[in-house]
């Protein structure tokens, strides 16, 4: 059985490319392999989809590549990854090779929003699609995509602070928020969306914010000044940060400065990384939302939906945000992200 | 026969690596992959030809990475924001090019300052001031610019020459007759073999090495031209590393580093290996591509380990012989 599976996709490629004459021996042979292959009732194709990561420059892009490798090998399918090293002439020209290797889907994180309608153009006429992950493209080259599988940073946010008015209830909180890197849409988005998930309930009122880089150093000295400013910090009862490795440095800070994050301080964070977890199973932490790394799997399900049935998946996938809270079994949940790279 | 040696090595590793894709993979000898070897390497082999003269000449351009980077970005700010034609843009910036060559060859020539120095300013200055133009990648929608980037010549057997490929292609083609058919091309040679000796033969050193570094700073331009068709948008970030690529496909194509030797043959299939072996990993697909780079090392490392044993072995003849004319 193993054979024949081998060598059918030689004897198709030959077929396709019509370059190389084949004798009729080879010819008939093939037709035998192929009529014994859908005889027995193993002749579904494999699908062949090549991946355009822009790299590897965060934990979360690493545990990206890591979560798609294990999703497609889930659903079979065989996938190629080309790491761009954060360079766009690196992705184009993967890509064109994927064009020129006849994979059946291209994936694509885009490193920047410009420049890709020409070669996405080649990858129309050649008849493969393309999703992009995990980043939008300048809507120039709206046609040019089957789909965007994105999350949706606002949604996020509001999630957070949804949970955030749950948890308090209605007693008067005053939250302090780190923000990420000003300028950064992400933490723009994040910003809106918590105002929003916030407003119309007047006891919660952000009372400082600050941005902490989205880094844990930053995190920790600017969680370090709200609690001078504010006397001992007695007065805050909550903290949300646009990321976990902010919401890491500040529970630092406040653990130094005599406060008992998880108890006296609500902490929510965005992100979902293992550490946070490790927070929250020693009780220092209370919520996060997941920025989920398994962008792929959508994208897999949508090609081979489209592949097989020809259905248009729409025009953006959005990824689930899911809420962790301490009641969700935080140890297990960093024991499975542990070994994703983050 | 020496002298062509390191070419001819170049070329043989080349085909037969080529050969060994083609066997492995059944889709890789079509004429796809070839016009994509052109294509997507157009911006590299311009800069590296443009390199070549450099180092033959003794010296060195750290600029040329960013120098594209500063061009895609004048571009597409000249075209987008300032509605400047496109054909007017790339004269400008050309001519733009061509002035800060020649004020790094000048500085090199007259403030006798290594190359090195000069073009690492000359790397840092035009970084700066693409990054000062815009930190943002803007994207080029000129019509023209569109034509231009998917316009493409259909040859017999299904190739699709493409225009950076064919700028590519005259950029070897007219550099290979500059350097090897005319009085510049022999003064790049001699200027390598020693400037002190060139001089008292004559050659006009200063200008010399003004010329070589404008030719190598417009080949630059060209390049960024060809860069900014290839993703039809200008951003500052671009072809950062690219003048260490330029420098590794002169190398792999047999010019030697400390001067004097070297092909623009050689340097084109050298530019091709690198993208060989960048096809070869993505069509394979579980490899990280950073063996791309590994792979790269590797080359650079035995075809200098070669150049230095032919010139053990040249040097090593050569008093035998002159030894034995004197009996």
């Amino acid at each position: 059985m193993v054979q024949p599976q081998q060598a059918l996709p030689e004897a198709r490629s030959d077929l396709r490319n019509g370059e190389t004459p084949m004798n009729f021996k080879a010819l008939n042979a093939a037709v035998v392999i192929c009529g014994a292959l859908v005889c027995s009732g193993a002749g579904a194709k494999e699908l062949t989809i090549g991946f355009s990561q822009i790299g590897s420059e965060s934990g979360w892009r690493a545990a990206e590549t890591t979560v798609s490798k294990a999703e497609a090998k889930k659903r079979n399918i065989n996938f190629k990854i080309a790491d761009a090293q954060q360079k766009q002439e690196n992705q184009i020209r993967a890509i064109r090779s994927f064009i020129a290797q006849g994979v059946d889907a291209i994936f694509l994180a885009p490193v920047v929003a410009t420049g890709w309608n020409a070669v996405l153009r080649e990858a129309k006429e050649a008849k493969i699609p393309v999703v992009l992950l995990d980043r939008d493209i300048d809507p120039s080259g709206k046609d040019l995509y089957l789909t965007a599988v994105t999350s949706d940073s606002v949604h996020e946010g509001k999630v957070a602070g949804e949970w955030l008015v749950k948890a308090v209830g209605s007693k008067s909180c005053n939250v302090v928020e780190l923000q990420g890197t000003v300028g950064a849409s992400v933490a723009a988005n994040r910003k809106k969306g918590f105002e929003q998930g916030i407003a119309g309930h007047a006891n919660l009122k952000i009372v400082r914010s600050q941005t902490g880089d989205f880094t844990r150093a930053k995190g920790k000295e600017v969680m370090e000044s709200f609690i001078k400013a504010d006397g001992g910090g007695k007065s805050i009862c909550a903290v949300y940060a646009h990321n976990d490795d902010m919401m890491v440095g500040a529970i630092q800070a406040m653990k130094e400065a005599g406060l008992k994050p998880g108890s006296d301080v609500l902490t929510v964070s965005i992100d979902a990384v293992p550490d946070i977890f490790k927070a929250m199973a020693a009780g220092e932490a209370n919520a996060t939302v997941e920025l989920t790394p398994d962008m792929a799997g959508p994208a897999f399900d949508a090609i081979i939906a489209y592949k097989a049935k020809g259905t248009t998946p729409p025009k953006w996938i959005q990824t689930a945000s899911k809420l962790y809270t301490g009641a969700d079994n935080p140890q297990a949940v960093y024991e499975s992200k542990k070994d994703l790279g983050y | 026969m020496n002298r062509f040696m390191p070419v001819l090595a170049t070329t043989v590793v080349f085909g037969v690596g080529f050969a060994i894709c083609s066997l492995i993979y059944p889709n890789f000898a079509s004429p796809r992959v070839v016009m994509n070897l052109l294509t997507d390497n157009a911006f590299l082999g311009i800069v590296a030809v443009g390199m070549t003269f450099v180092i033959i000449s003794g010296g060195i351009d750290l600029s040329v990475g960013s120098v594209i980077g500063f061009t895609t970005v004048f571009l597409a700010l000249a075209i987008e924001r300032a509605g400047m034609p496109p054909l007017t843009a790339f004269v400008v910036v050309l001519l733009l090019c061509a002035l800060f060559g020649a004020l790094m060859g000048a500085a090199i020539q007259y403030f006798e300052l290594p190359a090195f120095i000069v073009t690492l300013a000359g790397m840092f200055l035009a970084r700066g001031a693409s990054f000062l133009l815009s930190t943002e990648s803007i994207p080029i929608t000129a019509p023209f610019y569109g034509e231009l980037a998917e316009h493409a010549l259909l040859l017999p057997g299904g190739f699709r020459l493409t225009v950076p490929a064919m700028i590519m292609l005259a950029v070897v083609a007219l550099c290979a007759v500059l350097l090897h058919f005319t009085r510049f091309g022999a003064n790049v040679y001699a200027l390598g073999g020693s400037r002190s000796a060139a001089a008292l033969m004559g050659i006009e050193v200063g200008r010399t090495t003004v010329l070589i570094y404008t030719l190598s700073s417009v080949l630059a331009g060209i390049s960024g031209i060809v860069f900014s068709l290839y993703t039809s948008s200008g951003y500052s970030l671009s072809a950062v590393g690219v003048e260490l690529d330029a420098i590794g496909a002169a190398v792999i194509g047999g010019t030697l580093l400390s001067g004097g030797h070297g092909f623009i043959f050689g340097t084109f299939i050298g530019v091709l290996i690198q993208g060989l072996i960048q096809t070869y990993i993505s069509f394979d697909g579980m490899l990280s591509s950073w063996w791309a780079k590994i792979a790269t090392g590797l080359l650079l490392f035995c075809f200098i380990a070669l150049q230095q044993l032919m010139l053990l072995v040249a040097r090593r003849r050569r008093p035998r012989a002159s030894g034995a004319g004197a009996r």
